[in-house]
């Protein structure tokens, strides 16, 4: 049971809902980017929410399935194709051994998400399969995956090759997730106002909630680069360092704002000027450098509530999809 | 105890209780005994905690402290009232736990790539740089940016300058400056202080700990080391070293 990978692509690295306990030594969270996605490729395929899954950038690498093997692929959509046909995404998928899964071009958002029934065959580090590319540890071997990498599978718990057609390549599942909610209104994203909010000027407020901002090409997994209008504060305010999370917006000392994203720092001493909600930071993740979009201030209520339904639709998600796998199981 | 914190929400999944916002060891204690205290006190959803100067952060799962049952309302204001409580109810430390970590630095002009810069803003020789920065006993008051990566204080008046106005490619090992704060750079990063030198010595091991040389409350002398010397250091087999697991 195995994939092995025939070409990289830009940055392919293992991960999962990250990596948490070890803050305190400095050592980042990490984890998938777009957590909603990496969820959801687990459960269409029977795993657990934190199942280690491969997260993909534009362009994706070339995979070849040396066995048959259920997957799905979530998030952004890099047209995935097998052989030479084209896969349903947001859908558990069984594959034919000796195909190649290749993402010929990239159609919406900026990473997608590989996950494989049963889950890859990868040790935790420090409670976690997410990978630590500072600390070259976690993940398959610390690092993104290269040419010639083997990427194993646990065993099956049950057998695929049987339910499919002579001649094809693949089945597509009969089950599927509705899944464009959490990315509605792509350019619209909640922060709630952070402790230094106050310290802007009234005119940066305005700005701030009023403007467009456009994510810059220098942004990456550790953190968005936001271009837009200069923010000024009414005085200038000297911090020392504190605990920062996922979804920080920060003002940097060039007037320009900062998201930290997953592979963020775990401190920082610029001005938190607002957090991004968690239930937005899937589709923050979706969105691609000169991408623009705009912030809408809500209040800590507004934030967890939008999270409790985003959460609640999703465990809903995942028992249909136990049921249907496990239907599927009882029906061999 | 007087109400003298000040607690805030970090979006919808962190909150920080702030002591402070200055450099100073009672307060850097009391937010140790307040990780320790939520360590043994901890709750369902509570994920991670972060130790700064004088604030503590903690990461929580609100879906999960949702189905706490005394849980009514927000969850942020059911968190807000677990830090007080860690603020009220938790105890000093024992002292004794500080422990005293002798670090070799080599300040020489390969290593101290901005030593010039300092000698020329602060008007000091490249000799009393070294002597300086080698003459106090630094805490450890937390460990950020990046694993292992201590920040100590006080550094001495007489070092104390900005960071640089852009951040430069540093190599591991690094020994830097800023503002009143000397800290070491445990992986080639992008920084702002300037580094005045560099240790041979490890900062961090991915380990199946995580395991790092300096813990919260750690206290460290600076001793200079040649070119030499360094280098023998840095092949060595530094067995002798204990890292925190």
């Amino acid at each position: 049971m195995s994939l092995s990978i025939m070409r990289p692509g830009l940055q392919d690295t293992i991960q999962d809902m990250g990596r948490y306990g070890y803050g305190s030594r400095g050592i980042n969270e990490g984890g998938a980017m777009d957590r909603y996605a990496a969820a959801a490729a687990n459960m269409l395929v029977g795993n657990e929410n934190g199942e280690a899954v491969l997260e993909i950038h534009f362009p994706g690498p070339h995979i070849l399935f040396e066995q048959n093997t259920l997957i799905s692929i979530t998030g952004a959509d890099f047209t995935p194709t097998l052989n030479d046909h084209a896969l349903p995404m947001w859908q558990p998928i069984i594959i034919r051994k000796n195909t190649i899964l290749h993402f010929p071009s990239l159609a919406h958002g900026a990473r997608c998400y590989l996950a494989v029934h049963g889950g890859f065959e990868i040790d935790k580090w420090l409670n976690s399969y997410s990978t630590h590319l500072k600390a070259g540890a976690g993940g398959y071997h610390g690092r993104p995956i290269q040419k010639g990498d083997i990427l194993h599978c646990r065993e099956n718990t049950f057998y695929f090759a049987g339910m499919m057609k002579e001649g094809k390549d693949y089945l597509p599942m009969h089950w599927r997730t509705a899944y464009n909610k959490p990315y509605q209104l792509p350019h619209e994203i909640s922060f709630v106002p952070g402790n230094e909010w106050d310290f802007l000027t009234d005119a940066s407020k305005e700005a701030f909630t009023q403007s467009n901002f456009i994510i810059h090409p220098s942004s990456d997994r550790m953190g968005y680069q936001i271009k837009g209008e200069e923010l000024q504060l009414k005085e200038h305010i000297e911090l020392i360092s504190t605990g920062v999370s996922f979804g920080t917006v920060q003002l940097l000392p060039n007037s320009q704002l900062v998201i930290l994203m997953a592979d963020h720092q775990t401190t920082g001493g610029y001005p938190r000027l607002g957090h991004i909600i968690s239930a937005h930071l899937p589709k923050l993740a979706q969105l691609r450098p000169s991408d623009s979009f705009r912030f809408t201030a809500v209040d800590v209520a507004t934030a967890e509530s939008l999270l409790f339904s985003q959460v609640q639709e999703q465990a809903i998600i995942k028992r249909a999809c136990m049921d249907h796998l496990n239907e599927l199981i009882c029906a061999q | 105890m007087d109400k003298n914190y000040h607690i805030f929400c970090l979006g919808d999944s962190a909150a920080t209780i702030e002591l402070g916002t200055v450099i100073n060891e009672e307060l850097n204690n009391k937010i140790l005994a307040m990780q320790a205290w939520l360590q043994v006190n901890g709750f369902d959803g509570l994920k991670d905690i972060i130790v700064a100067y004088s604030s503590l952060t903690i990461i929580y799962d609100p879906a999960i402290i949702k189905k706490i049952p005394s849980v009514q309302g927000l969850v942020f204001e059911w968190v807000k009232q677990k830090l007080s409580q860690a603020y009220y109810l938790s105890l000093p430390q024992e002292e004794d736990s500080h422990r005293i970590i002798r670090l070799p630095v080599c300040y020489e002009d390969e290593f101290g790539i901005d030593t010039a810069h300092v000698s020329a803003s602060q008007q000091l020789s490249r000799g009393d740089i070294v002597n300086i920065h080698t003459a106090s006993t630094y805490r450890v008051y937390m460990i950020g940016f990046l694993p292992g990566f201590p920040y100590m204080a006080t550094l001495d008046e007489r070092l104390v300058l900005p960071r640089k106005p852009k951040p430069i490619p540093v190599p591991a090992g690094s020994v830097g400056i800023a503002g009143s704060q000397t800290g070491i750079y445990p992986f080639n990063s992008p920084g702002g202080w300037n580094i005045i030198g560099r240790t041979p010595i490890g900062l961090f091991k991915p380990d199946s700990h995580g395991s790092t040389l300096f813990r919260t409350g750690d206290r460290v002398q600076f001793y200079p080391v040649n070119l030499k010397a360094f280098q023998e250091m840095e092949q060595q087999e530094l067995v002798n070293i204990k890292y925190e697991e």
